[in-house]
């Protein structure tokens, strides 16, 4: 294939007065794993919708795997797996029939499918499940069969909006596996998640997104660099206010957030002396991580 | 999209839908079946033991029309409603399709074409009883019950498809059956002649679909043939129809914006 698997140019979506996806340039490199990071309500779901196709951008164009979208949505989504945010997997059907009955709204022959089930049911970690039915699974199976249907038509572009929201930590991880091996397989994945660790994990690079627009872009190291220092201490306690005064000289940046001091600094040392000396204070110690650019960028306000 | 399916792309859908009803076949037959032909067998027995003579036949004779086509009008109704809105809203089944190749037209006529073909199981089930009861005169007229009851079908899913693109809830359908499908079955004809309204009810009577679908059917049951066939038929694939064009447009705009 040649060129983006898409390219997101000045896409624009308005609904009455507000403006939810808003000047949107987003171009995605083949067999990367690309995520739109933003808060609720930044326009991510609105984004994807409209690089699917299934809905109509008011400004802007969506190109994907070569095809302009929506007009030739028919076209590109037969090369694309959707993992959708809800679970829409069939309650009346088992693990198998699932499968069956996705490949056949892509036209795939019952046999060719057939073909492609055991394979997917092992990779989604569900050999010997395909008779199961789908209220009897886990949250994390369902999320894994969700990810199988959406491979049945070996696609070259994986959409996935939240895929590990609500899993427990062993399922996010058994999904984190699933998606290593896709991009080892040469796939281009395009992710939104609240979960920066995930992102940090699985991203070639990463959008931040924030009421519509774009704010920052690249990879995670990159992003960590340019916008924060190194160095992160969380210090917490009753003796916070006397030593928010000495924490100021001692590091690059301070921000308070309720009952926490969030110091950041090029170098740690002095500020973890003088902590040391202070028993009524306790204090993490971290490198900084994408979610101190992401709370740094996007503000630490609840949007809901 | 493979060649050759141009025209065909809703199967996927009509067949998927099949395929659950193939699990709960029997329930679902019964379901459908219970309601009409204990209206048929219950009031022509029992309160056609009072009425002597309608339309010149036993009262159960004359009922068998119009619970064929209170039937087929229920089968397609609950599809629409209650199905189709599940699939719709709660299990989302519609959004898992609509990142496919298929098109929320492809969903739509699927699911239309579903309902109709259920309907015409429910139909094709009360037809069954009104042979073996031999409640009719001429059995190979009642063969042509079969393309009544497709198009009847076809009518009340595409109605109901629009009233499932604007139901917020389960709730809404009531509105939906005591609003329109009750005033309905009282006023179109099925358990007495439209002949006995008066005339202010006999027009509103004569602009429901049921009413049409009745005045093809019950000639059929009793042995003549029916007037003005093509108008009923037109009317009644004009109800389907418009139902469906306007299911289409809501359910877009409710679903893909």
């Amino acid at each position: 294939m040649t060129g983006a698997p898409l390219k997101l140019t000045g896409l624009t979506k308005r609904y009455g007065s507000s403006t939810v996806v808003d000047g949107v340039d987003l171009t995605l490199e083949a067999g990367k794993c690309h995520g739109l990071l933003g808060p609720n309500g930044a326009g991510k779901t609105t984004t994807l919708r409209l690089a699917l196709g299934l809905i109509e951008a008011d400004a802007g164009r969506v190109e994907m795997l070569g095809y302009a979208m929506p007009g030739q949505a028919g076209l590109a989504r037969a090369r694309v797996g959707v993992v959708p945010q809800m679970d829409s997997l069939d309650p009346d059907f088992s693990v198998s029939e699932n499968l069956l009955a996705y490949g056949r709204y892509f036209g795939l022959g019952r046999s060719e499918v057939e073909a492609r089930v055991p394979g997917l049911l092992e990779f989604a970690g569900l050999a010997g499940k395909g008779d199961a039915l789908v209220p009897t699974l886990s949250g994390g199976m369902k999320r894994r069969l969700t990810l199988a249907r959406a491979l049945i038509n070996d696609p070259d572009l994986i959409i996935l909006d939240e895929p590990t929201t609500g899993l427990d930590p062993q399922a996010r991880h058994l999904v984190w596996q699933g998606l290593r091996r896709l991009i080892g397989r040469g796939k281009t994945l395009l992710l939104t998640t609240h979960f920066m660790d995930e992102a940090e994990r699985l991203c070639d690079t990463i959008s931040i997104i924030d009421k519509g627009r774009i704010i920052a872009q690249g990879s995670p190291r990159a992003l960590i660099r340019q916008h924060i220092e190194p160095h992160v201490i969380e210090v917490y306690g009753d003796a916070l206010d006397g030593w928010q005064v000495c924490a100021r000289d001692l590091c690059q940046r301070c921000e308070n957030a309720g009952e926490t001091l969030f110091c950041y600094t090029t170098d740690p040392e002095p500020a973890i002396v003088e902590l040391d000396r202070q028993p009524e204070l306790r204090y993490l110690h971290r490198p900084a991580n994408l979610e101190d650019v992401f709370l740094k960028i996007t503000g630490r306000d609840l949007r809901d | 999209m493979k060649p050759g399916m141009k025209g065909m792309s809703w199967f996927p859908v009509w067949h998927r839908n099949y395929l659950v009803w193939k699990k709960l076949a029997v329930p679902s037959i019964l379901g459908n079946l219970a309601d009409p032909l204990l209206y048929m067998l219950g009031l022509g027995f029992g309160l056609g033991q009072f009425l002597g003579k309608v339309d010149g036949v036993s009262y159960l004779h004359f009922l068998a029309a119009g619970s064929l086509a209170y039937s087929v009008m229920n089968s397609a109704t609950f599809e629409t409603l209650y199905s189709s809105f599940s699939r719709m809203h709660v299990q989302k089944t519609w959004d898992a399709i609509l990142n496919t190749p298929l098109t929320l037209n492809d969903v739509l006529m699927g699911e239309w074409l579903w309902a109709a073909t259920k309907s015409l199981l429910s139909g094709l089930a009360i037809l069954v009883v009104i042979w073996a009861l031999g409640l009719y005169d001429d059995f190979w007229l009642t063969l042509w019950l079969l393309p009544v009851i497709l198009v009847t079908g076809l009518c009340f899913a595409g109605l109901g498809l629009t009233v499932n693109s604007v139901a917020p809830n389960y709730d809404f359908f009531m509105y939906y059956f005591t609003l329109a499908i009750t005033p309905m079955v009282l006023l179109s004809g099925v358990f007495y002649p439209t002949s006995a309204l008066p005339a202010w009810l006999a027009a509103l009577s004569a602009a429901l679909p049921l009413t049409h679908a009745i005045d093809l059917a019950r000639p059929l049951v009793l042995g003549r043939l029916p007037d003005a066939v093509l108008m009923h038929g037109a009317v009644l694939l004009a109800y389907g129809l418009a139902g469906y064009a306007v299911g289409l447009v809501l359910t877009r705009r409710r679903l893909l914006r």
